[in-house]
Parts: C-alpha cells; structure tokens; sequence
C-alpha cells in the first residue's frame, strides 16, 4: 500500500479490501492482549501448530485481536463466522476445537460459558449477557479487527470519518458537531469536549499542540489501555480530526510505558498511517499538517493531571501547575493546547460519521453516548464492558457483571478510582451519569468500579486509596503531600485500633480542608473515599474506634483466631498448615491458638473441614481462655458416630 | 493598559489586566499571607497558605497566582479561609522541628511569622517527622531539609532565575524533598554556588554558614553597598554584627542585579577579616624583593614615602592606580601624579583588559564604554557574545543572556572554547584564537552581499563607509574560512541571524580585547553594529563587558596617561588650563607611560620609582619574570595594598589600606552607572582608606586641594572637572546610581549612548586588515595557550584565594587540554604537567576536557602557585598598548613523578 494521494484514492482502497473479505471463512478471534497473561500465546500457537498440522492453515485465520473484554474467562476467543464462544481455554482444548468445531461444526460444551444465573451454557458471545447488556460504540473494533493490521481498520469503516472531516466539513462545523454531541471528557473531569476544541481553536498563536492522554493510572482501570492496544487507530483519528478543527500541527500521544503492547501498536499505528499518508505532510492531499509522537510516561500517577503531563513532555518533572492559564490558552511549550483522553478521541470518528444526534440519542440529559467501565474487584465478570451512560448501577453490576462471587452479599461499589468514591447498596438504582454519581460523593471518573462485598472493610478500602493517594502525591502542595498523609496515619490507627474518640471529625476536617483547598485534581479528590465510606459507613469506623472491633473481619488488628474446644477434633489439619507453629496441641489434644505467635494469616480457619468447623474469627470479643489443664485430652469416640 | 474591577471584601478594586487577586489585594492594603509566593520569583502555589474565596469558583483559590478579573467577587477573611489557612500550618508544624530557639531565621522566619499571626501554635496532627540528617556538604550553607516546607522557592530561583538546574523537588508524597540530582551532593551537580536558594528560603532550611550563631536577624545591620568584584556592579548589603560582615545580601530592588549574586558577590567576603590583612605601615628591612618588612607607625611612613617620591624627577616616577579601589581614590591617585609628581605616567590595569576598547570604540562612536544597558541584554533579539566566558566573568549578566534566549532571542557565541554559554546558543562559531577580525568582517561581507545592511542607517549616520567597504573585498569566504576554520555556511548563518534578528546586540570582553590587534578587533564590532543599524536603539549596540569591579571608574577619572578625568586630553591646551586653574599648578602636555612600558622603563631604570596601587603586576603582567625583574629595578616602591601581595612583597614601604567594606566612596560599573560603597565595618587594624593615604602623602609634599575629610568632596570636585559626572553628587547617589553621560544636577543619567547622534558626531567605519597574532605555535611549541577567567576567582586571587569556600571550589591551577592532545602527549586528567613558554615555565595540573579544543590549551592566572603569566606574551597592540594575553605559544609536558 502507498500513500494515498486524495480521498478517493482511500475509498478505492477500502472498497478493495473489502471485496478481498470472505465472509463465509473460518476465523478464530483470539484476545491477544489482557489475555497474554492467561496464556493467549500458547492458545494462538496450539491453533497454527495444529492447523499447519491438518493443513488447514490456508482455510482457518487465526487473527490475534484486542480485548474481549470479559476478562474473567481468559483466555477466550471466538470462532466466526457463527460466533461460537470459547473461555477459559487451555492448548489441549484446541485439537477438540479444530477437529469437532471447525471441521465439523460440532459445538464443545464443557469449553461454552456457563450463565451462572442460569445455569445454562451459551454458546454465541453476543447472547452472553456479559455482553448482551453492553453497546459497543467505542469499543467496536476491540476484539474484532487485529489491531497491528491498518487493512482491517479501514476496512472497518476506518478513517472515513477523517476523510468526512477533511473533504466535507469546516474546522467550526466539526467543533459544532462534537460540541452538539454533547460529547463529555473521558479522562475523569467531563469537561465538554467541544467547547474545549472551541477555545483551543479560538486561542492566539499559530503553533498549537494536540495531546492525548493515555496515562491512565487508576488502581483497576484498564479502558484506555483497550483501546490502545485493540484499537490505536481509532484514537489517531479522532486527534487528526481534532488536530484539523483545532489547527494544531503537532501532537504527544502520552503513554505509560507500563502498556508495552500499547506502546507497540501505537507505534505501529503511527508508521501505518504515515506510510498511508494519512499522518505527516499534506495528509490524503488536503494540505493539512499533522506530526505526532510517542511519549513514554514513566508511571507516576500524577502525571495523568494534564498540567503535570505537559510538564513530563517538555522534559520536566511530571508535577501540576496552577491553573489558569488552562493548556488551552497556555499548554506544551506555552502554546495553546487541547489535551483529551484516550476514549474522548476515540468516540471522535463515530460522531462525525453518524452526527451529533445520533450520538446524543444515547445517554442523559448530562451526559451522552456511552462509557467504558473496567469492573474488577468482587465481582463475578471482571473485565470491560461499554453501556449508555444513565444505566442504572444494578444493572451493570449484577446484569453485566454477573453479581457479588460464590453467594457474597453486596456492600458497595468504588466508582471513579481513588478520586472517586464508594456507592453503598441503598443507591443501587441511580444511573451512572455525572451529576447523579456526583450527588452523592462519587464520580464518573475514568470508570473504574470495584466491587465489595461484607468481607470489604471500608476503613481499611479508604486507607488503601489513601495509601495509594499519598505515595502518588506529587508533593507539591501542602494538603496533598501533608494532609494525605495524615488522614492515611489516622486511618491506619484506627484499623490498627488505635483510633481515638474525635478521630472521625478530625479526618472530616482534614478531608474537607484538603478537597477545599489542594492545588489539582489528585488532591481535591483524594479525600473522596474517606468522605463517602465515612458518610454511608460511619457505623464501621465507630466499631473500629469504639468497640475495636472489625464488623468485616479483616483489620488484622482487630482480629482473632479462636478454636472452640467443643469443636475441635484434634486432627492436626490447622497445627500443620499453621505458617508460625502457633497452634499447640496434639494427636487428640485439643488445639489451642498462642494468641502471641498467630499472624492472623486465616489458614486455620480455612483448612478445618467444614464439618467441625471449630475455628472462628473474633473481632471486638476477647478470646476466651484456653481450656483449664486436665480437660485437653479429646474422649475417643467411636468411627461410626462420626 | 487594560484594567479590570473586581471586589475584594466588599471593596471595589481597580488593577491592571494580568494582575494576580493577591496583588489587588495589596493594592488596597489587604495582605494575604503566602509562603511560596515572592514578588521576584514565578508563583507555584504551593503552599496553598495564600487561597481565598472566589465566588463561583467550586474550591478554595491561590490568589498569588489567579488572576483578578472584571467582576470577580473575592473574600480573603471568612472562616472558610482562615479554616484552610490554619490547616495548612498545622499541616506544616506536623513535620517541622520546635527548635525556633536555636534557628538562624527566627524573628525572620515565615511560617514563624504566620503560626503567630493565625494562632497556630502548635499542631493536631500527631504522625512521622522527618529526620534527615544536616547536610553541610556545601562549603558555604547548610542545607537542612527537616525545615524545608517544599515551598519550592528554591527551585524556582535555581532554574528560573539563576537557571542553573541543579535542584528539583525529587521522591513522590510525603517523602518528597529539595534535591540535586540522585540526591547526591551539590557538589557533584550543575550548582554555581550562587546561593539565590538561601537568599530566598523562608525558612531556617538553608543558611549561610558564616552566618550560623553569629547573630540573630534582628541583631544584624544591613549596609547597602555595591559588590567588589567584576563590573557588573551589583547591589549587595553587608549584614553586620559586632564589626564583622556575617552574611551577604542582596535586595530584589536593586537595579543592575535585582537581587541576583553569583558565588563570589554571595559569599566571597571572607578575606574581609582575614588574619593576612596589613594592619601597619611596613617598611623594607632585608634586601630588595627578600620580603621582609618591620612595622611602622602611619608618621614614620608616610614622611618616608613623601620625602623619597620628591628626590626624583617627573620622568623617573610613575603611578599605578586601580581599578579595585573607588571612583574618589583613583581621582586623587591620578592628581597626586599629575599635580604634585608631576607627571601623567599614570596608568592602571585597563591597559591588560579593556584599553583597546577605549581606543577602539573612541575612534568609532566617539566614546569608550558600554553603548547599552545591562537589563536591555535581556529583551534582545539577537545576542552575538564573541570572546566573552560570560557566565564566568559576568555571571549576572549571562543571566541577562539565558533570559533572553528563554524569551526566544538567537545566541551567537563566537569562542574558540565550548564555554558553558555555548549550551545556550542557536550558533556557535568556534573560530582559532586570534582570527576574530577575519570571523567579523566574513560576517560582515555576507551581510552586504546579501543586502541585509541598513543603507539608511549607514548614509544618515555613518561616514566613511565607501573605504570600508572596499577593506571588506580582501574577505571572500575561501579566505575566511581559512583564517577562521568556521565552516562558511555557519558564518553566513551566524550574519544572517544578527542582520535579520532585531534588536541586534554585541557583548564581548578579553577574548576581543588581548590580541596584539585587539583595536581592530574592537573597530570591527563596531562596524559590524553600525553595518545594521544596531546602534543608538535600546537592546542595541556594543557593549564590552568590564573586568574589574571600577576599571570603568578607573578610566573615567583619568588613571589613564594621555587624558585628565572624563576623556579629557592632557595634549588639549584649553583642557590643561582648566585643570591648571582647579588645581592650582601646572601641569604636564604630554602623555605619560602606559603601564605597559612604565615596567620596561623600569626595567631600563628610566622609571626610578613608583607608586602602586592595589595592583599585582608581578602576577598580572604578562610575561612575569621580566616584570618582576623590572620592580625589583626600582630604587623606591610603594604599594599600598591590603595584603601583602606578590607584588607587595618588592616594595620598600607597603602601606595598609582598607577594604571596600570599609570605607566610602563609588565604583562605576560596566554599563557606566555610578553607584555607592559606602562603609560598613571599621577599619581593620591600622589600615586606612586609599583616598585619605594618598592625600596623606600628597600634603605631605607640600601640595594643596589634598584636604578633603569624605569621599562625597572629592566626588564634587569630580563632578566640577569632569562633565560626564557633572550631575553627580553623593545626595543624589542616595537613591541610587546614575549612569553616566549625566552632566548636570536635574540629568537623569544615559542608559543608551548615541542616540540620534554619535559621541564623535558621525559614526565612523574604518578599513581593517587582517592580522595573524605575534606568536603562533611552531614545533617546539606546538599548542596555542589562552588564558581565562574563573568563575570562583577573581583577578590575581589576593582577595578570592583567602576565602576557603572558594578554594575548595577550585582550589588550583587546571590546564584544560583536549582529549587528543593529552593522548598524543601522554597525559591523564589530574596529572600535574610543566607548562613552558619561550618566557618561563610553570606546573599546574592537567583538565582532560573536550572544551578545550585541539591545539588550544587554557589557563586561569589566579592562582599564585601556577603563575600562568609567566608564560604568556608581552606582544603588544601598537594602538592601545595592551598585551596579547590570549594567544602564545606553550609546550606542555608530563611533570615527572609530581601528582
């Protein structure tokens, strides 16, 4: 493929591909992303090594795609054209697959998705309900097209939407419709997208930057890096269209080095397009200039605040600045900048190609068209799954996400990241919109939602966001780098149960000065957590302080491990498993648990068979004191009675 | 300007358009406190002290760097505020050491300040401290990182103001710290010892350490007065305690240096109270140059000195002024030569550094000084520096220049060294020593090839132009690039960016000046200024960048043998009558011996005796020995000095004089201003002021006009003579320095000279030819020596060398030599090696550095142990009489078993 000279030229080009595509041929879909770390690799190889084997290699493509995005059954794949749905395969799965599936059409059960709700195996991915309930805009391509391969994006539709922008809209008729959109950021705060485009376009100056930021740094978010890796065309056009409407030349793509396979396709995505010529110099003969690079983030968190990401491009230390001047008027190298998300860009293309009503059908009020959530936590479908913005939060946790894991009850649900906050039970039914989510302490954010269940303590979940918050602290403003870090100290006192009366109101204060008055993004929202799982979970933080007692039974501190003598059998089970030796007692003595030597690891508890069930967690009760001498000795009873 | 109108406190407040909230504030007396904030520094917002409420706005902002707008509604006192406010300090009391009692800041101190005035005396939060250990690895402050609140100020004075980069904030969140980079020592990192992080730390974080338990702030009087070293004059006060100078500060008002130091301004005042001050009058005693002295009451010597200078006759002495010592010393010196001696064989040290730049630019402009003004360096377009070590030799004016380059101006620098300014240039001509006129006058034949001169500038305000232009036939770029061994397209490149860059402005020092063609090389400046109409315009001109803290003041008040104060002609008639008349004597019309040839005359016993100044030719000199020899020739020296130099050492009566924090009086600086030195300590010992010892001597030799009781009479009778300071009076110096030409009382003072018109009426172009230097390397001495300036030095050391910071900064004589020509040689850095010249020989130890380039070695000569003046050349420029101090011929090699 050469460069393409004009639009037609680009048309020609999809048109060929796309009467190159049988539709009727084999194709095995196989994430080859979030996957790799279940072993998609050797699922990939098994597949070539056996067809090569059959000779089949030449009927059957193996295409390595982006994410599925139902993570929890890696690693999957799907079998086109019928769209049989595999998870959770190992490479002895694959001879059965070509031998009974591809050859003959055969579907393998055992290798079909069970729908735990019920109990029935499915065997095509779109009647999963994972995925029945989501509506893939900008995740369309991800698990579809291989990624490192431009033919399939364009054919795909790709850059037609460049093309639309270039040949038959003006740079104000293109922000009018992404401002029509009513397209939100992505990346957290929502900023409109079109009214930022709008300035950027309207600031002084002739050199303009485009960024993208795909420093996507929350605990359990992996949406950016989806569409990265499954997409990274998508996102150049979406900057090349903004880059147009803007008039900027030049542009970053920020990513964190810690996506090497982000990394790898965006490069690849890069060289594509420029070889195309839809990238660099007079690009499909429009004369429009756009250049853009890579830039490797070097993984602080921080440097996802667009002011602390600029700093990192221009070479410094990746820290915040006072805003105004907003990049917009004052960004990379003092020019005006427009700095949007990974997913902002990617929604770009579709917008232009399908109008701004089109796109503003889906949604609220507030916010339209979709978003991409990562669910992770304890949650039975952990993975990624795009839905409306405005469905409601059961629906996405218990419909999508299959629910709370081996019959836990639901307790909440962190949304937005350690900026956001926790959702408890009562607010199930609100719409995952802004606004909504806002009301009550948390936040869209990137989407990142971890689920909790009544084994999640919330005073130990807000010292783990802090504990995150605080070392990802630039530390450059006092109540950041201060106030965080006295809020985790208090928190951890209090899990430790030394937490003292007025702990509560002093981490309000310090929580609501640090919101009030920090100087970005991460430390305005920092104390979120704390304030969400104080106001729905203050009873929890009470029980801490006041009764030093657990109600989740996971504060190591408050915790004890207790045999029950009635109970104990004596089987030595617990005493060998026991990683300190803290277990006394021997063959028909009853086992007793040195409360000085336990580390409060669990193993006890797991490991005593279920029928005697002899060892509890205490928390908040003493532990009652081992069995006065003379009675240790167990009365043998016969096998029969057992 | 555009105003906007906000209301603050239900006040309504008019400022300009950019203004911050915290300065409307101000404005209307409303102070908000701030920790990082400083009016001279750019906000960070750091410390989140300074936020109020903006109506509208969802959280809390920094007011020190929102801001104000056209009806913005702000609170800065409602309990929100003061809520955040308090947190904030006791946020930073969680992790600051009580220890206020024993802190070099307290009474200074700004989170002190602020605890007490919110009321927070101590702090809720009980949690981790940091205790990191003191870190006195600096030789001047310590830095104590467990006071530091992460202001940031530092930083931002280390980047942004001194833009030396060597410290940052590093680690993340709580653990976060002020550091060099890998949190190794300053020492190891790009840090110029300038001390701008001390001098703007609020807290008891960094301190000087010459100033630890030697008094508290308040205890400490502050005595403005301008910096000793270099000429670029800046502001500094001595902060006194019980008669001794503790620190050095330097107000962020102040009009050449705004506050800026480098390490010497900053902390070079050591040798203030050095135990090897002359305290008495000392009288030769052993044999001439044996160095052997017995002490002296003030009568004894004085009498002595009087009665010897008057046994010789007006040939045989000759006077040796300073460029050290004050506007009012140097008058005095150069009318006791002149009006009791005798004669006008009265020279100073601007014969080794700047003459040809008073020749020079005297013949072109009409005037022999900097054409512009230091703080106009910085809104330049272009900046060509040839032969100018700036950031060494003026490190405040190099700030000038990296500002300019930050704001988008092109840097030219022509060196043959990579000098550290280099880093900072869009172009660097690295041409061969000595070949500057031919680099010039490339440049200026592009520039009329190419048409990019300003004909009109040229045709209305220039003569001679026509025999210039065909002087510059004889400069094709063949020739050129020949001469020079700067490929052509970059000289093309380098004349295209100064003709087309405006404002266009040149900088230059010795790498111009020491060349036994050091006139043409300073004409050839000027034409090519004048060439493109870079003249008489701010931002504009030709500026030669002044060594010495007074050479500027030396000239102007007539330490020079041909002209009374103000460039006055001693061959005028008219001239030598009106001082005649002043001075109620006659006078000499023919000019005296330049310092030059005082010491050959010496050395043919022509000169019998001399009286010397604060001077060091004995090190200076070039070709050393030989003027060493030629004092040791004397029948009579005197030297008055305040340690017992080199030079010292020969003498037969050595009198005690003050240091610069000891008296009063005035030194002018590079850019002609005026400024004071006024006295902040008394006298060391039995020393006394240079002024009061000449007239001393002056009296007694029966002459008259020698009375004056303070420096402020001398400068009025400056000031009636000498028409270029005829405005100048130490009442109007009060508020300030005045640059001249400022000729009556109600004058503001020149900042840009020739305006619509040159000194000398038109400017004149002059024809130049190219002329290789006197010694060029040959096979027995094969390299090129130049010689340089060291940013922790200054002059023959008498002063830099006893102040032990600075030694341990550099603490020796470093040859810096190329790479390959170590290899080729057999030489590894650290290695001690013999430096021979056809003049002398001396070991200093070797600087494998690519600075250096093949061929070309450098030296500093401050450092008495290496005197690298015995090595360099006595060649001298037939015009202006100066040596050519950089280019001679060495050989270098291995000094066998020394390290």
């Amino acid at each position: 493929m050469g460069k393409l000279r004009n639009a037609k030229e680009l048309q020609d080009l999809r048109n060929k591909l796309l009467a190159e595509v049988d539709t009727n041929r084999t194709c095995v879909r196989i994430c080859m992303t979030g996957c790799r770390a279940h072993g998609a690799e050797q699922i990939r190889d098994a597949f070539n090594e056996e067809l090569k084997k059959q000779g089949l290699d030449k009927k059957v493509e193996i295409r390595e795609t982006g994410c599925h995005g139902f993570c929890a059954r890696a690693p999957v794949i799907v079998i086109d054209p019928q769209g049989i749905f595999y998870q959770q395969l190992t490479p002895e799965d694959i001879p059965d697959i070509i031998s009974q599936t591809i050859e003959n059409g055969e579907v393998i059960e055992r290798l079909l998705y069970l729908e735990p709700q019920t109990g029935q195996r499915i065997t095509c991915e779109r009647d999963v309900a994972f995925y029945s309930g989501q509506q893939k805009n900008v995740l369309h391509n991800c698990g579809i097209i291989d990624p490192t391969n431009v033919s399939h994006y364009i054919a795909r539709g790709g850059y037609s939407a460049l093309e639309k922008a270039l040949f038959s809209m003006g740079p104000e008729t293109i922000i009018n419709e992404v401002t029509e959109s009513g397209l939100r950021g992505r990346g957290g705060a929502g900023f409109p997208t079109g009214r930022k485009w709008g300035f950027v376009r309207s600031a002084a100056g002739d050199t303009k930057y485009i960024v993208c930021n795909g420093d996507e740094g929350d605990p359990g978010a992996f949406m950016d890096r989806a569409v990265l890796e499954g997409d990274p065309h998508s996102v150049l056009e979406g900057m090349l269209i903004a880059a147009y409407a803007m008039g900027a030349g030049e542009g970053y793509i920020y990513v964190r080095a810690e996506y090497p396979i982000a990394v790898e396709h965006l490069k690849l995505a890069l060289t594509q397009a420029k070889e195309l010529g839809l990238l660099g110099q007079n690009i499909l003969g429009s004369g429009f200039n756009l250049e853009l690079k890579i830039k490797e983030g070097a993984g602080a968190f921080v440097c996802g605040e667009e002011t602390a990401l600029l700093a990192s491009i221009e070479g410094r230390r990746g820290m915040p600045r006072p805003r105004p001047p907003f990049p917009a008027q004052s960004g990379l190298w003092g020019k005006p900048t427009n700095i949007n998300n990974v997913e902002t860009y990617a929604n770009i293309a579709s917008i232009i190609i399908n109008g701004a009503d089109w796109f503003a059908g889906m949604g609220t009020e507030q916010g339209k068209g979709t978003k991409i959530f990562s669910l992770a936590g304890k949650i039975n479908n952990t993975g990624l799954v795009e839905v409306p913005i405005g469905i409601p939060i059961k629906e996405v946790v218990f419909n999508i996400g299959g629910g709370v894991p081996e019959g836990g009850k639901f307790k909440a649900v962190q949304m937005g990241g350690p900026s956001g906050g926790c959702v408890p039970e009562q607010y199930l039914d609100l719409p995952v919109d802004y606004g909504s989510l806002e009301a009550i302490g948390a936040i869209m954010g990137s989407g990142g939602m971890v689920v909790m269940d009544e084994a999640t303590c919330m005073v130990d979940v807000a010292r783990y966001f802090l504990a995150f918050t605080q070392t990802e602290s630039c530390g450059k403003c006092t109540p950041c780098r201060l106030g965080t870090k006295r809020m985790l100290e208090i928190l951890t006192r209090i899990t430790e149960g030394k937490g003292s009366e007025g702990d509560i109101e002093l981490l309000i204060e310090l929580a609501e000065g640090v919101k009030d008055s920090a100087l970005c993004g991460l430390g305005q929202t920092a104390p979120n957590p704390v304030l969400t799982t104080i106001k729905y979970f203050r009873d929890e933080y009470e029980e801490h302080i006041k009764n030093h007692r657990c109600p989740a039974g996971t504060c190591k501190a408050l915790i004890s491990y207790y045999i029950e003598p009635e109970k104990c059998q004596a089987c030595m089970i617990c005493a060998r498993e026991c990683p300190v030796d803290a277990i006394t007692g021997g063959k028909g003595v009853i086992h007793v648990i040195d409360q000085t030597k336990c580390s409060k690891c669990g193993n006890c508890l797991e490991v005593c068979p279920e029928r005697f069930g002899a060892v509890t967690k205490l928390s908040g009760v003493p532990v009652p004191a081992p069995v006065p001498p003379g009675t240790e000795v167990i009365r043998k009873r016969s096998k029969a009675s057992e | 300007m555009n105003e906007v109108t906000l209301s603050i406190n239900s006040q309504e407040v008019k400022i300009r358009e950019g203004a911050t909230i915290l300065e409307a504030a101000k404005s209307i007396g409303i102070e908000i406190p701030h920790l990082c904030y400083r009016e001279d520094l750019p906000p960070t917002s750091a410390c989140r002290l300074c936020v109020v409420e903006v109506e509208g706005a969802r959280n809390l902002v920094a007011s020190c760097s929102y801001p104000a707008a056209n009806n913005m509604v702000v609170r800065t006192n409602t309990e929100r505020v003061t809520k955040a406010r308090r947190l904030v300090l006791e946020l930073l009391l969680s992790d600051h050491p009580y220890d206020c009692m024993t802190c070099e800041r307290s009474g200074a101190c700004d989170l002190e300040k602020y605890a007490y005035e919110l009321g927070v005396p101590t702090t809720r939060f009980q949690g981790e401290q940091h205790a990191y250990p003191l870190d006195e690895t600096h030789p001047f402050f310590v830095r104590d990182y467990n006071k530091c609140i992460l202001c940031e100020r530092c930083v931002t004075a280390c980047n942004e103001v001194q833009f030396a980069e060597a410290i940052n904030l590093a680690h993340r969140g709580f653990d976060t710290k002020v550091s060099a980079p890998f949190d190794r020592s300053l020492l190891d990192s790009t840090c110029i010892s300038c001390g701008q992080c001390v001098a703007v730390c609020p807290t008891g974080a960094l301190t000087e350490k010459t100033r630890r338990f030697q008094g508290r702030e308040w205890e400490l009087k502050k005595v403005l007065t301008t910096c000793p070293f270099c000429g670029v004059g800046c502001n500094i006060e001595l902060n006194i305690k019980n008669n001794r100078i503790v620190r050095v500060t330097s107000p962020p008002n102040s009009p050449v240096n705004q506050g800026r130091l480098c390490v010497k301004g900053k902390f070079g005042f050591e040798y203030v109270h050095s135990p090897e001050r002359l305290t008495k009058p000392l009288i030769r005693v052993g044999k001439k140059g044996e160095g052997k002295f017995r002490e002296a009451s003030w009568e004894e010597a004085l009498d002595l000195v009087a009665s010897n200078l008057a046994n010789y006759t007006e040939n045989e002495t000759a006077v040796i002024s300073s460029a050290k010592c004050t506007n009012e010393d140097n008058y005095v010196i150069q009318k006791l030569a002149r009006a009791v001696l005798g004669t006008n064989n009265v020279d100073h040290c601007a014969r080794l550094c700047h003459a040809p730049t008073v020749a020079g630019l005297v013949q072109s402009f009409g005037s022999g000084a900097m054409t512009n003004s230091i703080g106009e360096v910085a809104n330049a377009s272009c900046i060509l520096a040839i032969g100018t070590n700036t950031t060494a030799a003026h490190p405040v004016i190099a700030l000038e220049i990296k500002k300019a380059v930050r704001k988008g101006a092109k840097l030219i620098v022509a060196n043959p060294r990579e000098i550290e300014l280099v880093s900072d240039a869009s172009l660097w001509l690295q041409h061969k020593p000595g070949s500057d006129v031919a680099l010039l006058m490339g440049m200026m034949r592009v520039i009329v090839d190419e048409g990019l001169l300003d004909s009109s500038f040229i045709a209305e305000r220039c003569e001679n132009f026509d025999d210039f232009n065909k002087s510059l036939n004889k400069f094709n770029m063949d020739f050129v690039e020949q001469i020079t061994g700067v490929p052509r397209e970059k000289l093309a490149e380098a004349a295209r960016i100064y003709a087309t860059n405006r404002p266009s402005t040149i900088l230059y020092a010795m790498g111009i000046t020491q060349h036994s063609h050091g006139t043409d090389n300073v004409i050839a400046t000027a034409n090519l200024a004048m060439l493109t109409g870079n003249m008489g315009k701010p931002s504009t001109g030709v500026n030669p960048l002044r060594g010495q803290n007074n050479v500027q003041g030396a000239c102007d008040l007539g330490a020079l043998p041909n002209v009374y104060p103000g460039y006055q002609a001693v061959s005028n008639p008219a001239i030598q009558e009106k001082f005649e008349n002043a001075w109620e004597c006659s006078l000499s019309p023919s000019p005296g011996l330049t310092l030059t040839e005082m010491l050959d005359a010496a050395h043919q016993k022509q000169i019998k005796a001399i009286y010397l100044v604060g001077e060091n030719p004995a090190l200076s000199e070039p070709w050393a020995l030989h003027a060493q020899e030629s004092l040791r020739r004397l029948e009579f020296l005197v030297v008055q000095d305040i340690f017992l130099s080199e030079t010292a050492q020969l003498a037969d009566v050595v009198l005690p004089a003050t240091s610069f924090a000891e008296k009063d009086g005035t030194f002018t600086n590079t850019e002609r201003r005026v400024q004071r030195v006024r006295k902040a300590i008394e006298p060391i010992g039995d020393s006394r002021p240079d002024w009061w010892i000449t007239c001393q001597i002056a009296q007694r030799m029966q002459s008259r006009g020698f009375d004056f009781t303070h420096p402020s009479q001398i400068m009025d009778e400056i000031a009636s003579l000498t028409p270029a300071y005829g405005g100048i009076s130490y009442e109007r110096l009060e508020s300030g320095g005045l640059q001249w030409p400022c000729p009556t009382m109600d004058h503001p003072g020149t900042s840009v000279l020739h305006v619509g018109i040159f000194t000398r009426g038109k400017g004149h172009f002059i024809p130049l030819e190219y002329k290789p230097p006197m010694e060029l390397p040959d096979k027995n001495y094969p390299l090129v020596l130049t010689t340089e300036r060291s940013l922790y030095h200054f002059h023959t050391g008498t002063m830099t060398r006893r102040v032990n910071g600075l030694n341990t900064l550099k603490g020796k004589e470093l040859v810096e030599i190329n790479p390959q020509d170590a290899s080729t040689l057999g030489i590894a850095d650290g290695d001690m090696i013999k430096v021979a010249s056809r003049r002398g020989e001396v070991l200093a130890t070797a600087k494998v550095t690519n600075v250096s380039p093949v061929g070309v070695v450098a030296m500093d000569f401050h450092f008495a142990e290496s005197p690298t003046n015995v090595l360099t050349s006595p060649a001298l420029d037939p015009v202006s009489k100066i040596p050519e101090l950089k280019v001679c011929a060495v050989r270098i090699s291995p000094a066998n078993g020394k390290k």
